[in-house]
């Protein structure tokens, strides 16, 4: 099996964010709302990383 | 007082109290078998999406290649390895008795397969321990 760069971010955000609103909130639609924020930030926070890390690998 | 003090004292009024044993238990249980812990206490969907989350994390990490810790005293990076691996129960138990991993380095995919093996058992970790805090009554 390979997974591209990106299904491997998604991949791991989605089940880490499932696991992470069902422990640190209560309510279930806390639970959505912290999973979506979660997943958003992974996902995000990752590209926002690797643009970084692209630029400043070619200055 | 507190909101987080009075829904504590709401939870705790309306189940009855626990012994630290058997939340010991519970959590144990839950470390063993991903979200079982939670169906101890009723808890059916937040079990199961615990379990298949848990389980195909880990089934991702074997696809891609990741590697087996074992247990260790050489680099702290093994060593913490292991420990997470080792967080994931059963399923690390059955890898280790159908004979382990060896991580392919030569590739991204093998790297990518031993931090999901790893935050696998992570994660597992943390269920185990929300599924003994609702057993307790701390939490809903």
């Amino acid at each position: 099996m390979s997974l591209s760069h990106l299904a491997a971010v998604v991949l791991f955000s989605l089940f880490a964010s499932i696991v992470f609103g069902i422990t640190l909130r209560e309510d279930v639609r806390e639970q959505v709302r912290y999973g979506l924020t979660a997943f958003a930030w992974f996902v995000g926070g990752t590209i926002a990383t690797a643009w970084v890390l692209y630029f400043l690998n070619r200055h | 007082m507190a909101t987080g003090e009075i829904a504590a004292k709401r939870v705790s009024a309306a189940s009855p109290p626990r012994s630290l044993m058997a939340a010991a238990g519970v959590m144990a249980l839950g470390w063993l078998v991903p979200g079982v812990g939670y169906w101890v206490s009723r808890k059916w969907i937040r079990g199961a999406l615990v379990l298949v989350s848990v389980v195909a994390m880990f089934a991702i990490g074997l696809a891609l290649h990741g590697e087996t810790y074992t247990f260790n005293t050489g680099a702290i990076l093994d060593i913490l390895g292991f420990v997470g691996e080792l967080c994931a129960g059963a399923l690390y138990f059955i890898l280790r008795l159908a004979g382990g991993t060896v991580a392919n380095y030569y590739s991204v995919g093998g790297d990518y397969g031993t931090k999901f093996l790893i935050a696998a058992g992570l994660l597992n970790l943390l269920a185990a321990s929300d599924a003994r805090d609702i057993f307790l009554g701390r939490k809903r």
